[in-house]
């Protein structure tokens, strides 16, 4: 049965307003990021030239990106196998690494960031000064939606059985881990990956605070000294992260089609 | 039995999980090329066995070994045993072929080799044509087959079988069965089959161990388990049994006013024989000392229960023309044929 004209007029009205809500303060945003100010009005790419070939933007860019890769890879290194271990071996332990998982989402960031301040004083000592060194807080402040992310995908697969087979046939627990629980539990861990790409992009108070240069604490200097530029790193920002995202949902959707995850 | 098998040797194991104890110093001799199915009641143990064989769990005493070699304390992964699984074990993310060359990749077979050999244990089981396909895409059936394939591809040093049919619906649960031990007896690998499911170890196994309480009652041929019982438990959990008021003397049991052979392990005086439905022979007499109180059609036998005077119920097997001439009501006169009998307090 084909939809009534009035609904397909209430369907077009409510993706036009959608489509208005999102769509409006980006176009402003575009709109400020090039407008020349002064005597004689116009366009101009020179706050978005500024986003491009400014030395330290481009930095705090590339740091911020690294930072997402390597709180992924350590979320899921730390995460992934302990995990695993406890639902085969303890599963009695599973409430208490929920609820250790879990607390950060409880404590603000600036109270944890405030509590760890001293003890990076000593990781900075031991491993330098690079924004990189940010990952451990990072992965801390994912934890809680990663391992929602995780529960759920090492739910949906009899974790016990499928190890237990694969010990049989001679694999060792990094080969189970590995090659056979991972590649099962892929939209699992890219959708933790998901959201701590799009939390380390987005994370200010603790880089701010320990004061290490990433996107967003750039960005917010930026925007003090100058506006129309801020906004074009803003949208420059966006694109590149929903690139990104959009990049692992297609990555996740493959692997669905290949079985993966069947 | 082959030459491929080897022998496995469980001594006294003991498994003891908190206040439960799962194994009460089993002992059980596999010889090489061997299938024995253990069989019992849910919580008897007989999977723990298994398990500890297969290094996936640990025996809190006695020991495994196989082949003369003790593997008590090697890990699962180094133990070279193939095992199929009563749930669906396939890795989803691969396909069937791969599946089946899994073990051989990790023991560093060539890509030509592992394909060859994964397409011979595939062509043993009947499913080369679903070499291409995902675990998604098979039956239950389908799947076990391609476990069982996979866990043969390594050629192991012993087979292990952990209730495989269970899941599957009973027409196919018949079939693999069948297969399994064609399959068995062809590459001769010594197997141990877990089932609850008394047809199917009957009708698979070289012998077939019953468990009770993590001990294990009786190991004999199924004939043997069946028509000579060497304990109570073993009398009742094996196929139907009569209790029927007995009195033993000299090796002698009195039942129903016959006297048949008693078995060893027959408590003397007075007991109870068990005995077996198709050992009772019901004829029509007005002056017997039963009544028929239901017939059961079966297809080509009946089940007869009837009542002695005293109360007790008895249930005979007969064939269905003879089972037809009796009706609910009928007087009839019990007899028990010479067969040996187990006597039990």
């Amino acid at each position: 049965m084909s939809p009534s004209p009035l609904f397909r007029i209430v369907r077009a009205v409510a993706l036009l307003a959608f489509a208005a809500y999102f769509f409006v303060p980006l176009l402003a945003m575009l709109d400020f990021s090039t407008q020349v100010r002064g005597s004689a009005p116009g366009r101009t790419w020179d706050n978005w030239q500024y986003v491009f070939t400014d030395d330290d933007f481009r930095a705090s860019i590339v740091y911020s990106l690294l930072l997402a890769l390597f709180t992924v890879v350590l979320m899921v290194a730390l995460l992934v196998p302990t995990m695993v271990w406890v639902r085969l071996r303890v599963p009695r332990a599973k409430v208490l690494i929920e609820f250790l998982c879990l607390l950060p989402l409880t404590i603000p960031a600036l109270v944890v960031v405030v509590g760890i301040s001293n003890v990076y004083s000593w990781v900075t000592y031991l491993l330098g000064d690079s924004p990189l060194v940010l990952t451990f807080v990072y992965v801390v402040f994912v934890l809680p939606y990663a391992y929602r992310a995780l529960d759920a995908a090492l739910s949906s697969i009899d974790v016990a059985t499928l190890a237990e087979a694969a010990r049989s046939l001679g694999a060792s627990w990094f080969t189970v881990i590995v090659r056979i629980i991972m590649p099962n539990i892929t939209g699992g861990i890219l959708g933790a990956a998901f959201i701590a790409v799009a939390l380390v992009l987005g994370e200010y108070v603790a880089a701010s605070l320990l004061h290490f240069d990433t996107l967003p604490v750039a960005m917010a200097d930026i925007y003090r000294s100058n506006g129309p530029a801020a906004m074009a790193a803003a949208l420059a920002t966006m694109a590149v992260v929903s690139a990104l995202l959009l990049g692992l949902t297609f990555l996740s959707r493959d692997r669905h089609k290949q079985g993966a995850s069947s | 039995m082959t030459d491929r098998g080897l022998a496995v040797e469980l001594s006294d194991l003991t498994r003891v999980y908190g206040s439960v104890r799962a194994l009460d110093g089993l002992t059980l001799h596999m010889e090489p090329g061997e299938l024995v199915a253990l069989l019992g009641p849910s919580g008897c143990g007989k999977t723990t066995v298994l398990r500890i064989l297969a290094g996936l769990d640990t025996a809190t005493s006695g020991t495994v070994s196989v082949g003369g070699k003790d593997l008590t304390r090697v890990p699962a992964n180094k133990r070279d045993m193939g095992m199929v699984f009563q749930a669906y074990s396939l890795f989803p993310h691969m396909t069937v072929i791969d599946n089946v060359g899994f073990g051989l990749k990790l023991r560093g077979s060539d890509s030509a080799g592992r394909r060859r050999r994964a397409g011979d244990m595939l062509d043993l089981v009947g499913l080369s044509e679903h070499a291409d396909r995902y675990a998604h895409q098979l039956s239950g059936g389908q799947q076990q087959r391609v476990a069982l394939a996979r866990a043969l591809a390594i050629e192991p040093s012993v087979l292990l079988l952990d209730e495989p049919l269970s899941a599957l619906d009973a027409k196919v649960r018949v079939q693999l069965r069948d297969e399994i031990r064609r399959v068995q007896l062809e590459v001769g690998t010594t197997t141990l089959f877990v089932t609850h499911d008394q047809e199917e170890a009957l009708a698979v196994a070289d012998r077939v161990g019953v468990m009770n309480a993590g001990r294990l009652e009786q190991l004999a041929p199924p004939a043997e388990l069946y028509s000579a019982p060497a304990t109570r438990f073993v009398g009742e959990f094996v196929g139907l049994s009569n209790r029927l008021p007995a009195t033993v003397a000299g090796g002698v049991a009195s039942v129903l006013g016959r006297e048949v052979p008693a078995l060893d392990g027959s408590a003397p005086g007075d007991g109870f024989a068990l005995v077996r439905p198709e050992a009772v022979s019901v004829v029509a007499d007005e002056g017997g000392h039963a009544t028929v109180t239901t017939v059961m059609f079966l297809g080509p036998l009946s089940r007869v229960t009837c009542t002695l005077d005293d109360g007790t119920d008895v249930v005979a097997q007969l064939a269905s023309s003879e089972a037809l001439r009796l009706q609910p009501g009928t007087r009839v006169r019990l007899t028990v044929d010479a067969v040996p009998v187990l006597v039990v307090a």
